[in-house]
């Protein structure tokens, strides 16, 4: 019943994705990218569980490893999207 | 499921309410005004999301943890900070990298407790996936960068070693399937995925690239999504599809901007052909920096059309003073942003934010065309195939059909170019040799920084 469940979340968050992704405006699109990529960052959360075994196996290595590539992703990618969007102003408001 | 604990309870809720985050998150980032708060609240989803990670009773040792988080900030960080606006499809292609090779971990480390055919096909899938995605970032990356030749590279017999790439990985996976306490399936498929990787992008030449990171972004996703279901995580599933989503939608956009399918794209090399024969008529007209600021002066409507040219010369603050010098004159200035212009969906957009132009004034292809007759000077700067007219009317032209701008309407057209070599595509453009339009040869920072001293 589990692989039903998760293929179930899959099919819907696939579709939800596409619904707000086509709402997305074009002057956006490089944002939504490196926002997009914090969010693949996600992987972090299934590293953690991996890293923090105490086995000191390989399995555990990989973990560790995960963890560091995946934060950079979350971290890089919510702080240079924030930097970007920061730019974006309207006609007329003030800098 | 049924010995769970009321805290563990807690904690499966608390990932719910971090997929609501992402969601509403990507949802505010639908409009310009609310986007910021919407990037804001997606990392607070994430950050909940970690925190419940770290919750889980199975940690017995955080140290690791840690260590990798000190690790991935710092880089992650000091990269954010550090990169130019010009720079960032290499950056988000390298970020796509390393999101895949960390799913390719993820699917490896979790071999270790798995069981059951379907965790391992599981398993295998988020290898391929991530592991294809890591090594077609980084060439991606390099071609981006300019470390590796940003052409396309084909060989004879490409499509058969790919074949057989593709042959190898499906046996190797299978075995792994059967036999998962075998390692030498393992590293066979790892192998193999990681010289998928390479070989995917190595034939796609540097203009087609904007559809390559938005795939290589979706990938990125599916593997994170496929790692998911390899360690039975729905939060892995939920962010990992939505990023998929997202990247599949920016492919179509990227693909449709240029009227090509997405295995064209793939499999073509469309970059490297450079067949056009077709004789243009006409002969090029340069015009001089003073010459070009007397028509500018006299000109009620101005359109900016950029291209990665801008991006390379880093022109878009001397074009924002411009723009500014303009407009105190009496003209209306516009921008025209074609979707596949630079190296990513929404380049040119992010480079005139940074140099103050704000949002309203960069107008869509489909929102300028109906207007490029009214406009007096139309100002190219380093684009090249996404005005070429010859889209619109040589049916033998390797852009045939493709969306173009179509500046060659407006009164006067002013190209800003480094010299008479081709685009990226070597296609030639009759733009160039028509009776409205002026060559202004140089680098494009310096030509309109000429312009800006004309006005001053």
């Amino acid at each position: 019943m589990e692989i039903v469940f998760l293929t179930f979340i899959l099919m819907l968050s696939i579709f939800l994705g596409f619904e707000l992704i086509t709402k997305v405006p074009s002057t956006l699109h490089t944002p939504l990218m490196s926002g997009a990529n914090a969010i693949s960052g996600i992987t972090v959360v299934g590293a953690i569980s991996l890293a923090g075994t105490g086995q000191h196996d390989m399995a555990n290595w990989l973990g560790a490893a995960a963890v560091a590539l995946a934060t950079i992703n979350v971290v890089g990618g919510y702080l240079v999207t924030d930097r970007m969007l920061a730019m974006f102003k309207k006609k007329g408001s003030s800098q | 499921m049924e010995t769970i604990s009321s805290l563990g309870l807690l904690l499966q809720f608390a990932y719910v309410v971090a997929g609501g985050l992402f969601i509403y998150g990507l949802k505010l980032l639908g409009s310009a005004d609310t986007a910021r708060r919407g990037n804001m609240l997606s990392a607070v989803g994430m950050l909940l999301a970690i925190v419940v990670a770290l919750l889980d009773q199975g940690i017995v040792e955080y140290q690791w943890i840690l260590i990798g988080f000190v690790v991935g900030a710092i880089i992650g960080g000091a990269v954010a900070r550090m990169v130019e606006m010009t720079s960032m499809p290499e950056m988000v292609a390298l970020f796509n990298g390393f999101g895949g090779m960390a799913s390719l971990l993820v699917g490896w480390a979790a071999l270790s407790t798995a069981g059951g055919t379907f965790t391992l096909v599981t398993i295998v899938l988020s290898i391929l996936i991530g592991g294809l995605t890591f090594t077609g970032s980084l060439i991606a990356y390099g071609k981006l960068s300019e470390k590796l030749g940003s052409g396309a590279v084909m060989f004879k017999g490409q499509q058969v070693v790919n074949s057989l790439i593709v042959l190898g990985i499906v046996a190797s996976s299978v075995m792994f399937c059967i036999e998962p306490g075998n390692s030498q399936w393992l590293y066979l498929v790892i192998g193999l995925s990681l010289l998928f990787g390479v070989m995917v992008v190595i034939p796609i030449g540097g203009a087609d690239m904007p559809v390559v990171i938005s795939l290589l972004n979706s990938y990125s996703g599916l593997a994170a999504c496929a790692a998911g279901f390899a360690i039975n995580n729905n939060i892995l599933i939920v962010a990992g599809s939505l990023v998929g989503a997202s990247g599949i939608i920016l492919t179509q956009i990227m693909c449709k901007a240029m009227n090509r399918s997405l295995s064209n794209v793939l499999f073509s090399g469309f970059g490297s052909v450079s067949t056009d024969t077709s004789e243009v008529e006409g002969e090029i007209k340069p015009i001089s920096a003073e010459d070009a600021y007397y028509v500018l002066e006299a000109a009620s409507n101005v359109a900016i059309i950029p291209g990665y040219g801008m991006a390379v010369a880093q022109a878009q603050h001397v074009v924002k003073e411009l723009c500014e010098l303009l407009e105190k004159n009496g003209a209306e200035v516009n921008f025209g942003i074609h979707p596949v212009a630079g190296r990513m969906p929404g380049h040119m957009n992010v480079l005139l934010a940074e140099a103050d132009v704000p949002y309203d004034q960069l107008l869509e292809m489909d929102e300028i065309n109906p207007r490029m007759e009214n406009v007096d000077v139309a100002i190219v700067i380093g684009a090249n195939d996404v005005v070429n007219p010859a889209a619109r009317d040589v049916e033998s032209s390797p852009i045939y059909g493709m969306p173009v701008i179509n500046v060659d309407h407006a009164r006067t057209v002013f190209v800003l170019k480094r010299s008479m070599a081709s685009g990226f595509a070597g296609i030639e453009n009759p733009l160039f040799y028509k009776d409205n339009t002026r060559m202004l040869f140089g680098d494009a920072k310096e030509s309109i920084g000429s312009l800006v001293r004309e006005f001053t």
